[in-house]
């Protein structure tokens, strides 16, 4: 990499593999894979998004997410909706709703006839639910398990609410037979790959956005809340303002990505939201390795990819593996992947005659390089 | 002498029917250095508790600059200009020296601003970690640092807040005689700066060097006040001192 640019140009570690990753997801894997996996890395990718919340707020900001399927739901429902009423076309009744014996559109669906309301409101409806409870919750000092619990009940009660209203939500097939998204035919394979394209920008740029503020003042202040709730009070600030941000965020992401998971895999049901999916999103940040953004995000890919992979070959045997592989994660690599890259490298830099190549071009000087 | 900054008046604070606090009636005068002495259990560390609210009182009323702390959230207190450490440590230690000392110098930021990247090292960041002689060890995780230099990021994180009102928890509990004599010039010119500083401790040599007035409590009350060495010569004083044989490592054994 030296060797192509003038030596002025350093670019730094993080820019260099940035490149190396969003080359590859946006030029390489619509190169190598054929339709149906790269559907299925759009979909591992929606996940991905999820998951960057998760690392935000759980490894970052120590609240242990455990239902964010509830905003995953939220997000993945208005868009759903708006999807919905756009195909039954004007007057009409989304298919599922005649066969429910509703004959009126429910008020709470007319506004999603637009996508100015409902693309928005995908995000900021899972933000505003947030806040509110947030409020509730960090202002009572709730933290640690009961947090998890109480996050996690609230997807529990959602799901419920979601199978108790057949006429209005589907109830458990949810919303599903969609053709279309935005002009995008969602049987055409060429447009399929613009859908692809179109999640893998989102979660670069989500990323990077989290990034900027992970490596910033507030991303400091975040970890000391985590680590030292009580403290932070004393320097004069409020970690339940400290921490919202980091829910809200969480779950704006969330949003955005159930969001884009229905038109790449063509249905929301509450069967992808409830406790099992949402502990699986605290999983897959967890193999990852919690404390990195990056990894985080690499985790819900790794894991649903092997989890497809490994379905395909056993069809009972991922269930299994999955336990597995968590329960082998929180004994021998605490920090997921993540850690274990690191640790690894240490290793590697160790190693006597270990100098060439990366490792060795950081603590090189730029003028030996050349040599 | 100058007017009063803090005007405590029969504060009470009950645990389960004990009374670690029981009528208390303090009043400190601004660029004061105030030693609070006593022997364990006097509710020392309790009243510092209750001026930043992290302990409620059940009575009492406490004035700072004229406005009542009472009720007020922890935060809220550190706004109105006080500032406080602990007799344990408790810095950020995944955290890098040079970052705890940002964040508490951070706080009067408006939140927006908070989510920008620092650029750089403010002045008043880097005087505040030469002022304790952190300044070399700037980019390392506070967690690697000793016991000793916690304290000293500690006392530099709240330093660099400039607050009004200066509570120090046994600034000097196991440090080395050097360590504590820079401590006490610290101390000193941070009140010639203007701070008021209340300072708990055990350490009668130090208190003797560097105390204006101390005040002696014992069983939540305050027993007596005044220069330190009236308050020596004070019979009670020496007989709630010399009565009880005193718990060597008293520091590590005084109440939260």
């Amino acid at each position: 990499m030296a060797k192509l640019l003038p030596s002025s140009i350093k670019p730094s570690g993080f820019v260099v593999r940035f490149a190396l990753v969003a080359t590859s997801l946006l030029l390489v894997a619509p190169a190598v894979l054929s339709d149906f996996r790269l559907s299925l890395l759009a979909k591992f990718l929606c996940f991905a998004i999820v998951a960057l919340g998760i690392g935000l707020a759980w490894g970052q900001g120590g609240m242990l997410v455990l239902g964010q399927g509830l905003f995953f739901g939220l997000g993945g429902y208005c868009m759903g909706m708006y999807m919905k009423l756009h195909e039954a076309g004007a007057g009409q009744l989304p298919d599922f709703m005649t066969w429910s014996g509703v004959e009126k559109l429910p008020a709470l669906w007319s506004p999603f006839r637009h996508a100015w309301f409902a693309v928005p409101a995908a995000v900021l409806l899972p933000m505003a639910i947030a806040g509110v409870l947030g409020v509730l919750i960090f202002r009572q000092r709730i933290r640690g398990a009961y947090f998890a619990i109480l996050s996690q009940a609230l997807a529990a009660a959602f799901v419920i609410v979601l199978v108790g209203n057949q006429g209005l939500t589907g109830g458990t097939n949810g919303l599903t037979n969609f053709q279309a998204f935005f002009g995008l035919s969602l049987a055409s394979a060429p447009d399929k790959r613009i859908l692809y394209l179109i999640v893998a920008i989102v979660l670069l740029v989500v990323f990077l956005a989290g990034r900027e503020l992970v490596i910033g003042r507030y991303g400091r202040l975040l970890i000391a809340v985590r680590d030292h709730e009580d403290r932070v009070r004393f320097l004069g600030y409020d970690p339940t303002r400290v921490k919202l941000v980091a829910y809200v965020l969480a779950a704006g992401m969330a949003g955005m990505a159930g969001a884009l998971f229905v038109p790449v895999a063509g249905i929301i049901s509450p069967a992808l939201l409830g406790i099992v999916p949402s502990i699986e999103m605290v999983i897959w940040v967890a193999l990852g390795g919690r404390t990195a953004l990056a990894w985080a995000a690499a985790g819900a890919v790794i894991v649903n990819w092997a989890k497809s992979s490994v379905s395909e070959q056993f069809p009972s045997g991922w269930l299994y593996l999955q336990g597995l592989l968590f329960v082998a994660v929180i004994l021998f690599l605490p920090k997921g992947i993540a850690g274990a890259v690191e640790a690894l490298r240490g290793v590697a830099a160790r190693l006597p005659g270990a100098g060439r190549g990366r490792l060795r071009a950081r603590t090189v000087p730029a003028a030996e390089e050349g040599a | 002498m100058s007017s009063a900054l803090l005007r405590i008046r029969d504060l009470r604070v009950t645990f389960d029917g004990f009374h670690a606090l029981d009528g208390v009636d303090l009043v400190l005068d601004e660029h004061e250095v105030r030693f609070v002495i006593g022997p364990n259990g006097a509710g020392k560390t309790t009243l510092i508790d209750v001026i930043t609210s992290l302990v409620r009182p059940t009575s009492g009323s406490i004035l700072f600059a004229g406005e009542e702390l009472v009720g007020r959230t922890e935060h809220e207190i550190v706004h109105a200009g006080i500032g406080r450490t602990f007799q344990t440590p408790s810095v950020f230690e995944e955290l890098s020296v040079l970052e705890n000392v940002d964040i508490a110098a951070s706080f009067r930021l408006p939140f927006r601003s908070l989510l920008r990247r620092r650029k750089g090292i403010s002045d008043e960041v880097a005087q505040a970690l030469d002022s304790v002689g952190l300044g070399e060890l700037r980019e390392d995780p506070a967690g690697s640092l000793s016991h000793g230099q916690k304290q000293w990021l500690e006392v530099a994180m709240v330093l660099v807040q400039r607050p009004r009102l200066l509570l120090l928890d046994e600034p000097v509990a196991g440090m080395t005689q050097e360590e504590r004599l820079r401590t006490g010039e610290l101390i000193t010119r941070v009140a010639q700066e203007g701070t008021t500083v209340l300072v708990v401790e055990h350490d009668m040599d130090f208190v003797r060097r560097f105390a204006h007035r101390a005040t002696v409590m014992h069983e939540g009350k305050v027993l007596t006040e005044g220069t330190v060495a009236e308050v020596q010569q004070n019979e009670t004083v020496r007989e709630v001192y010399l009565g009880r044989p005193r718990d060597a490592r008293g520091a590590a054994a005084a109440p939260v």
